[in-house]
């Protein structure tokens, strides 16, 4: 398998956990909507609703920016980093 | 100053920023002195109208690469801020609180849906799109998969989508300069729309990019600063986003302690249209996960289908700074959504509980109509009271507001000053500029580079395809405004159409163009019109009275849109030859981010 392969195959690893976290975020808790905000969450507030207005956009922030870093270190590790930094 | 312009960046809006609180610090003064209202308004909108014009026309050009992609150099941050404004619109600033206000829990679905789409943008798209070095979203489209009919079919989707959305904008520019500037709508119409032409028409992409920077330290101020200083106020909690949770509980009390009383429908019918009242719990899940989810997915995948906010990500000086752009830009997008549920909090408990001295509910109705803000919001018909059982008391049933007063009038009802009404109006007209400047743009480059130059004439020179671009904005940006002075239909519903028409057509395109290297010319052509035309039958079909399936509505069109688009792409692909090698390298090619870009640096 040439480089350029193997580097897509990480990449495409990377996509599919980044899609699953994604899906659990985006998604999943929502199946539970109901069951989940008799819980009391974070500061008090019902988990449903706090996922809702703070939590779940919070980790996509968080998701977003360590894929980005993910995906530097994939590129670094078969060579295929821009040379110039920004 | 010392060194270029984009090294200074931060030094220029740290002085511009300054610059914003010492107005408002001079107009707070200038109220204490004795301004009216209405100047300290018309002030604070002129003064940041003022500000962008004069940004548009320092970044005046005439190189095709500024013009369209702002020569490829903003910083990652400063990229994040403008796309965080390009994002934010007339709808997020101004009607979302009030939507989450009214309809709780299943609203709160566009909150998610409207910061998930970015996981999506980021790591399906916009760092391979960068790579490819397009100009505009159909120049992949037509460079990836061949031929003047893909490319033109990307622009088909692309003006339905963006143009939908356009409306809302010019709309809600209008909104704000008639009340501010004291002008009527169909007037105001027009002064918005040359304030977005005077961002964009000289400097493209480039006057875009440094007015929508500039817009959004002016919207984030105008938001977050009331939601800190009501919640202070109120004695809610220093830092409200963690603190609220005894006044969501409260909330929830009272609507118990009240009940939610269904009103007769022909008491219904003596409120003004488009006021509502409280008929929905504010903190308890009340929608089925279905309809949550559907909606939060809808505009997810619309986002990754919006060419607006897809083209901000090809400003970026590498690949690698287009990835981490995408963070920042959700992060300055995370500090207004997650304020938005606040305000909301903040907004009602302070007009129904009667233990605050805020409240209205349990008063008696001569005391209500005699309060200063109600009078004058109820003039402005976005308040209504009437006593429908008749016992001379304001009960949570009776008492009705727009969606918009909800941000707009907050400040007042909770007795901060007017300097801070002011701002908040400068804040929305910036939202709703930036949006509206971003959109026109992507409409007229598209045509101007992609139908024009690409298709018509390919020989035209810089000078003239530029002329082009420009004329073609000023159309599109009249043609816009025109429609937005009829008041056909409310913005946020235009808003999610033109994320459900996005994703229709434009999705799976897009997305398969990178990630299934079989997609072809035919099965993308198929896929773009298959999918718009799907997805605009789906909704008339709903809209004239159909039945829809699935749970399907009007507002989650795009779901059935793009189910159509993926399965005829892959049928259409697979039925039909593959593409040529060369093609193939290209998607080779896009998957790494070193080496050149697809299409040269000036095409």
């Amino acid at each position: 398998m040439s480089n350029q392969q193997k580097h897509w195959e990480k990449t495409r690893g990377l996509l599919f956990i980044t899609l699953a976290i994604w899906f659990v975020f985006s998604i999943g808790i929502f199946l539970f909507g109901a069951e989940m905000n008799e819980v009391t969450g974070p500061f008090g507030y019902p988990w449903t609703y706090w996922f809702t207005c703070q939590g779940s956009l919070g980790a996509f922030v968080i998701l977003i920016f360590w894929f980005a870093n993910r995906q530097e270190k994939i590129d670094e590790e078969f060579g295929f980093s821009e040379r110039e930094d920004e | 100053m010392k060194g270029n312009f984009i090294d200074n960046l931060p030094k220029i809006y740290g002085i511009y920023t300054g610059g914003f609180v010492g107005f408002i610090i001079i107009m707070a003064i200038a109220e204490q002195m004795g301004m009216t209202a209405k100047t300290i308004g018309i002030a604070f909108v002129a003064f940041t109208v003022f500000i962008y014009a004069l940004i548009g026309y320092l970044s005046r050009t005439a190189q095709a690469d500024a013009y369209y992609v702002a020569g490829r150099q903003v910083p990652t941050v400063f990229n994040g801020m403008a796309t965080a404004a390009d994002w934010m619109s007339g709808a997020s600033f101004v009607a979302m609180a009030g939507g989450i206000y009214f309809k709780g829990y299943g609203y709160m679905a566009l909150l998610v849906g409207w910061t998930g789409g970015y996981v999506l943008v980021a790591s399906l798209l916009a760092p391979y799109l960068r790579k490819f070095g397009c100009y505009t979203v159909p120049d992949f489209i037509g460079t990836r998969y061949g031929g003047n009919l893909a490319r033109f079919s990307a622009v088909v989707v692309l003006t339905v989508a963006s143009f939908t959305y356009v409306t809302a904008q010019i709309n809600a520019t209008g909104t704000i300069a008639s009340v501010a500037l004291d002008i009527p709508f169909q007037y105001a119409v027009y002064v918005g729309l040359i304030s977005i032409l005077l961002c964009s028409m000289l400097g493209g992409m480039r006057g875009v990019t440094w007015t929508q920077v500039a817009q959004y330290i002016v919207l984030i101020i105008a938001y977050l600063l009331p939601v800190f200083w009501i919640s202070n106020k109120m004695g809610a909690g220093f830092f409200p986003h963690f603190m609220l949770a005894d006044e969501v509980a409260r909330i929830g009390e009272l609507e118990q302690q009240f009940g939610f009383v269904k009103n007769a429908a022909a008491d219904l019918k003596t409120v003004p249209k488009g006021l509502a009242g409280i008929t929905k719990a504010h903190s308890a899940v009340n929608a089925t996960p279905w309809a949550f989810i559907s909606l939060a997915l809808a505009m997810m995948m619309g986002t990754a289908s919006l060419p607006h906010v897809m083209m901000r990500y090809f400003t970026t000086p590498s690949v690698k700074a287009a990835r981490k752009s995408v963070g920042w830009s959700l992060f300055f997008i995370f500090l207004l959504y997650s304020s938005a549920p606040m305000l909301a909090t903040l907004s009602k408990l302070s007009l129904i509980d009667p233990n605050l001295p805020t409240g209205i509910i349990g008063k008696t109705f001569a005391e209500v109509e005699a309060i200063d803000w109600y009078q004058n919001w109820n003039q402005a018909n976005l308040m209504f009271i009437s006593d429908f059982n008749g016992n001379g008391t304001l009960e949570l049933n009776e008492f009705f507001m727009g969606g918009k007063a909800v941000v707009l009038a907050t400040p007042e009802i909770a007795g901060l000053p007017y300097v801070i009404s002011g701002l908040v109006a400068a804040g929305g007209m910036a939202a709703a500029m930036s949006t509206a400047d971003g959109l026109i743009l992507a409409i007229a480059n598209a045509i101007s580079h992609d139908v024009y130059y690409k298709i018509i004439d390919p020989k035209a020179e810089t000078a003239k395809r530029l002329l082009v671009a420009r004329v073609l904005l000023v159309i599109i940006g009249f043609a816009g405004a025109t429609i937005a002075a009829m008041e056909i239909q409310g913005i946020l519903g235009s808003v999610i159409w033109a994320f459900d028409f996005a994703m229709s057509g434009l999705f799976f395109p897009l997305v398969l163009g990178v990630w299934w290297k079989r997609a072809n010319r035919q099965g993308a052509i198929a896929g773009m019109l298959g999918g718009l035309i799907a997805g605009a039958w789906y909704l008339v079909w709903v809209r004239t009275g159909g039945s829809g399936f699935l749970g399907i509505t009007q507002l989650t069109f795009g779901i059935f849109g793009s189910a159509v688009s993926l399965v005829l792409m892959v049928v259409v692909s697979l039925m039909t030859t593959e593409p040529d090698k060369a093609t193939q390298k290209m998607v080779d090619d896009v998957r790494v981010p070193s080496g050149k870009s697809i299409l040269g640096k000036s095409h």
